[in-house]
Order: C-alpha cells, then structure tokens, then sequence
C-alpha cells in the first residue's frame, strides 16, 4: 500500500501519489528589530497515505511550516504544492482538516453546533452533519456533552471537540498541530490509538506536530526532524515499523532503537549551535 | 420561618412610617415626640433590612424573595423619607414637591404627560435611536477592513462626541425645523459615534484563531461576519445601545428646549419652570425616569439573552 521511498528529501516534484510538495521553501517573518528566518531552504514530499510527524525544539518552524500548507502563511521564496495545486486552491476545495493548538470552539455554541460549523459552511446537508458529529463525537468520547457549550468542560474536553470538529469533514490531508499536547497522557493514549485507527481505515494523509518523541514514534511513518535558527529539516526517518500499530509497541527494540535515533538527530543538531 | 417574621417586623415598620408621615400636621418637625417616633422606625427598619440583606448573601430558601424585597423596602423608605421631610419642614412647593403631590399631578395629567411622552419618546427618541444606532453599525462594519478610514473617521468622532448638544440642538432645529424631526437629528449625532466606535472594536475583537479558522474553512465574506465577527462584536453592540438609550433621552429632552411645538417633554419642563408649577416639572421627570430604566432594563434583559456565553454573564448565572 505505502511503498517505501528513501530519498524523501531533494526528491524531484511530480508524482501522482505525492499530497504536500515543498520545494526550496523559505519564509522570513519581517519582525521590527531583525528579520526571523522562520523556515529556510525546506524540500519535502509528503505521499498520500503518509503519517508525518514535526519534532523538534520550539521555534524552529514547525507551526509556521505547517501553516504555509494550509495556507495561512505565504512563503517569501520557493513553491509548494499541495494535492497538486496551490495551497490556496487546495483550500478552497476544502481539501484539508487543521486542528489548532488551543481549540478554538466558538462560546455561543454548544460542542455540537461547534462540530457543525465546518459542515453549515460548505453546504452539507442536515442528516449528513449529524450522522457525522455522533460518529466522531463518540470517537473522542464526548457523546454525552455534545448539548454542552465548551466553557462548561475541561481545556481536555474542548481539544477533543476540536479535534472531532476536524474530523466530521473527513478531509484528504489533516493537519494536527500539537492536538494533544494539552492532555493528560491516559486520554493521550486512547486518542493515538483512536486516530491510528482512523488513519489505517481511510487511508488519509496526516500532518502531525508533536514535542513528544514516543508520540512520534508511535504514530509516524515519516518522521520529521527540525532545528531552529533558522528552521530548517535536519533529518526526515522513515519508520521501519509496520503500518499497523499498537501501544504494545512502546515496549519493543525496534520502537526504543527508533526513539534514540530521533533522540540523537535533535541532539546533534544542538551540538552544532 | 427567619424571613417571614423579618420581613413581617419590616412591613409593620413601614406603615408606622407611612401612618406618621401623612396623618402628622403639616409642619411637624417641632413636635418631638412623634418625630423620636418616626426616626425610630426608620432605623428599625434598616436594621430588618440589613437583616433581611443577609439573607440574600446565604443561599436560602429565602434569598430570591428578599433579593426583591429589600430593594422595594428600600425604595419606598427613601420616598417616605422625602415625604416626611417636605410635609415636617413644610418645604414650599416650588423647591421640593412631595411625592405624594407628584403622584397626584401625574395622575391628574395622564393625557398632557402621555402627549408628551408620544412626541419626545415614541417619535424623536425612537426614530433617532433606531437610524443612529443602524448608522453606527453600517458604518463600523464598512470601515473594519478599512485602517485608513478607522484613522480618518476615529478623531472626527471624538471630535463629534465632544460638541456639546447645547450646540447643535439650535442648528438642528434650523435644519430640520421645529417638530420631532430636529430633535431624533440630534439623537443621531448623539448615538453614531458610541454605536460605530463600540461595533468596530467588537468587530475587531475576533480572536485571530477563530479568524485562522473561518479562513480555513473557505469561509465567504458574510458566513465569516454572520457566524464569527457578530456574535463576538454582540457584548461590545449592547453596551452602546444600553448607553445610546440614555444618552438619546437626554439628547431629546434637552434638544426640545430650543425651539419646539408647545407639546414633548422638553418642551414641558422648560414651559412649567416659567410658570413655577414644579409639581408638573417633577412629574415629567418621572415619566423620563421610567421610561429611561425600563428601556435600560429591556436592553440588559435581551443583552443576557443573546450574549449568554460572555464570562461577564454566565458567572453571574451560576
Ligand atoms: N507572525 C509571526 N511574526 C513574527 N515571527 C513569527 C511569527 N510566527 C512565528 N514567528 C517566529 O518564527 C519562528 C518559528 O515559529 P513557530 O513556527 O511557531 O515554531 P514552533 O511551532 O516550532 O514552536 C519563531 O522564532 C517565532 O518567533
Ligand atoms: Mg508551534
């Protein structure tokens, strides 16, 4: 199903399978005292399918990265494509999912409403949206609050609405940054396995950015490894976990070899600062 | 159990208070006796309502009923209070009149009083309110995308706001002549410029997130103002439209005292204080009074309906 594909970096553009190209990508933020060389010289692939994880030390670029692909920044150099077309039109055919790092539900309306929101805004229809919202909103386990309104839950609670909200409109690339970050590590767990669970049965690309080396471990089929100052890709690891995965996992060589791989690439990269 | 004697003990209080106050001769004051009397239960009175105020703070069965007792207590003490002063002293009529005699004018000029409200109320207040509110937020809302209009129109509104009415008013009625029309001209200038510079700060309001997130979305222009900026902006509209109704009473009121048909009630006041019938001035300012704080009072009302979720109100409910 996913063909392994080494040379993930520097690879040329053009392939059918191929749902985020960046090419020689650049952004520079012009801040008042000196410019931010937020990301440097970027080349990446990501292939339909694909699960790819960000790590890295904060302020090396990894939101702004993932930013750029949903349109939400515009690079200052360099091109990148997404599904084949630009980020704006990939956009505009609503073709990707964002979850944000806090979770940006709306006060006045309930967890329901909330997940309806994406829905109401592209025309879907009733039953539709509801059929989604009680799939997903049980997925994360909020079936019974879906008539509260998120100032009556946990900070948890809401980053779960919100990643439900990304999940009703079951997009071809989704892109989660630092989605769990927030949660304490049982409810962590059971979202892993849940949107591993997702991912295998729909076959979507995945964008994820975490500060957690065994989540990426876990989740990733590429992982991503990213310094700062300027931001830029150190290294991108290809798993050589097997697709289908399980927390047992974690207690495996091959997920701890994996783990200290990650480890050393952002260590050696500090050596060089 | 608690309540119900206090309460019972605060009432007694109350009608002793009202019994003294109109069956003591005019002039009164002297007459040490009754007035010992009087100040006794007034201040038995507070302190049952102290009491009873308490009870508001523990959470009893109770609390909901004294919550609106004592404020009612309270209200009628004050005006048995300014009853007992001007009948004790015999305050002449034209420096204070007493309650009492204000009730019984108003009563006696129902018709006059309504008139009046009809013309400065229902036609220069309203109309103005309406078209200077609906200016202020039509206009906040094409100038949001704007800076260089925000730049431009923000100093000519506080340039506007601080021209004082006693200014305009004249030149109004120059204008627009000397109905009700000059005077909602005066609520409007008055109302636009609270109404614009609150909607732009609501509109302005948006967390950059939920902006991040329409956008997303694929949101179009109005589906991003209909179901993000407004309902933010709402917490910041209902605090110009709660001051606007203020504000636009005063503007009609005062605005009637240049120029006007011999009917509205500013025209009144300015017409009674001429002829020394102060009874009549006062019983229009209770008529301005009340439809004051019951327009306030719908305003909140509906406030707390549509902006439920705002931490300002939804602290208050649980
Ligand atoms: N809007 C912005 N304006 C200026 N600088 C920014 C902006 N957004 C991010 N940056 C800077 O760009 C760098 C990368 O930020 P970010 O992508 O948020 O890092 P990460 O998500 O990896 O922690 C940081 O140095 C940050 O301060
Ligand atoms: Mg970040």
């Amino acid at each position: 199903m996913n063909a392994l594909h080494p040379d993930v970096m520097n690879r040329p553009t053009t392939s059918g399978r191929s749902m985020v190209e960046v090419n020689n990508l650049s952004l520079i933020f012009e801040a008042n005292d000196a410019p931010v060389h937020a990301l440097s010289e970027i080349n990446l692939t990501i292939h339909k399918g694909d699960f790819v994880s960000f790590i890295g030390p904060s302020g090396c670029g990894k939101t702004t990265l993932l930013r750029v692909i949903a349109d939400l920044e515009q690079a200052t150099s360099g091109e990148i494509k997404v599904g084949g077309t630009s980020p704006n039109d990939a956009r505009l055919n609503r073709m990707y999912g964002y979850v944000f790092q806090a979770p940006a539900l709306f006060p006045w309306r309930t967890i329901r409403s909330n997940c309806a929101l994406p829905m109401e805004i592209s025309a879907q229809s009733k039953t539709h949206q509801h059929a989604q919202i009680d799939k997903y909103l049980q997925m994360v386990g909020l079936q019974d609050f879906h008539n509260k309104f998120p100032w009556q839950l946990s900070g948890g609670m809401q980053q779960r609405a919100s990643i439900a909200r990304a999940l009703c409109l079951e997009p071809e690339l989704l892109l989660m940054d630092e989605p769990f970050g927030a949660l304490d590590e049982i409810t962590r767990d059971h979202l892993n396995i849940e949107l591993l669970k997702i991912w295998e049965a729909t076959g979507k690309t995945l964008v994820f950015v975490t500060h957690s080396i065994p989540e990426a471990v876990l989740l990733s089929t590429h992982i991503v490894v990213m310094s700062p100052r300027p931001g830029r890709i150190v290294k991108v690891i290809e798993s050589p976990l097997p697709r289908h995965k399980t927390l047992a996992l974690r207690d495996t060589d091959a997920f701890h070899a994996l783990a200290s791989e990650i480890r050393q690439a952002l260590a050696e990269d500090h050596q060089l600062d | 159990m608690n309540t119900r004697i206090l309460t019972l003990a605060a009432l007694v209080c109350v009608c002793l208070q009202s019994v003294l106050v109109f069956q003591l001769p005019i002039g009164f004051y002297q007459q040490r006796f009754w007035l010992l009397l009087l100040a006794l239960a007034v201040m038995a009175c507070v302190y049952l309502m102290q009491r009873l105020a308490n009870i508001t703070s523990s959470r009893s069965a109770g609390a909901k009923f004294s919550q609106l007792l004592v404020p009612a207590l309270f209200g009628f003490m004050v005006l048995m209070l300014w009853e007992a002063i001007v009948r004790g002293f015999n305050v002449p009529l034209v420096l204070m009149p007493a309650p009492s005699r204000i009730m019984s004018t108003l009563l006696n000029n129902l018709p006059t009083l309504w008139a009046d409200f009809q013309q400065t109320y229902l036609k220069a207040v309203i109309a103005g309110y309406l078209m200077g509110c609906g200016l202020g937020f039509v206009t906040a809302k094409w100038v949001v995308r704007s800076p260089f209009l925000q730049k431009g129109l923000l100093p000519l509104g506080n340039f506007m706001a601080s021209i004082p009415i006693i200014g305009i008013a004249p030149i109004m009625v120059m204008w627009f002549g000397f109905d009700w029309q000059s005077k909602a001209a005066v609520v409007v200038i008055m109302t636009f410029f609270p109404m614009l510079i609150n909607t732009l700060a609501g509109l302005k309001s948006v967390d950059p997130l939920h902006a991040d997130l329409m956008h997303t979305y694929a949101a179009g222009k109005s589906q991003i103002f209909f179901k993000s900026q407004l309902p933010q902006a709402m917490p910041f509209i209902f605090n110009a439209l709660k001051l606007n109704s203020t504000l636009a009473l005063i503007g009609a009121i005062v605005a009637e005292f240049f120029g006007t048909p011999i009917v509205g009630m500013g025209f009144r006041i300015s017409a009674e204080v001429g002829r020394m019938n102060m009874d009549m001035v006062w019983a229009t300012i209770f008529v301005a009074a009340l439809a004051g704080s019951l327009s306030y009072g719908a305003l909140a009302l509906l406030e707390r309906w549509v902006t439920f979720w705002h931490p300002s109100i939804r602290d208050k409910r649980s």
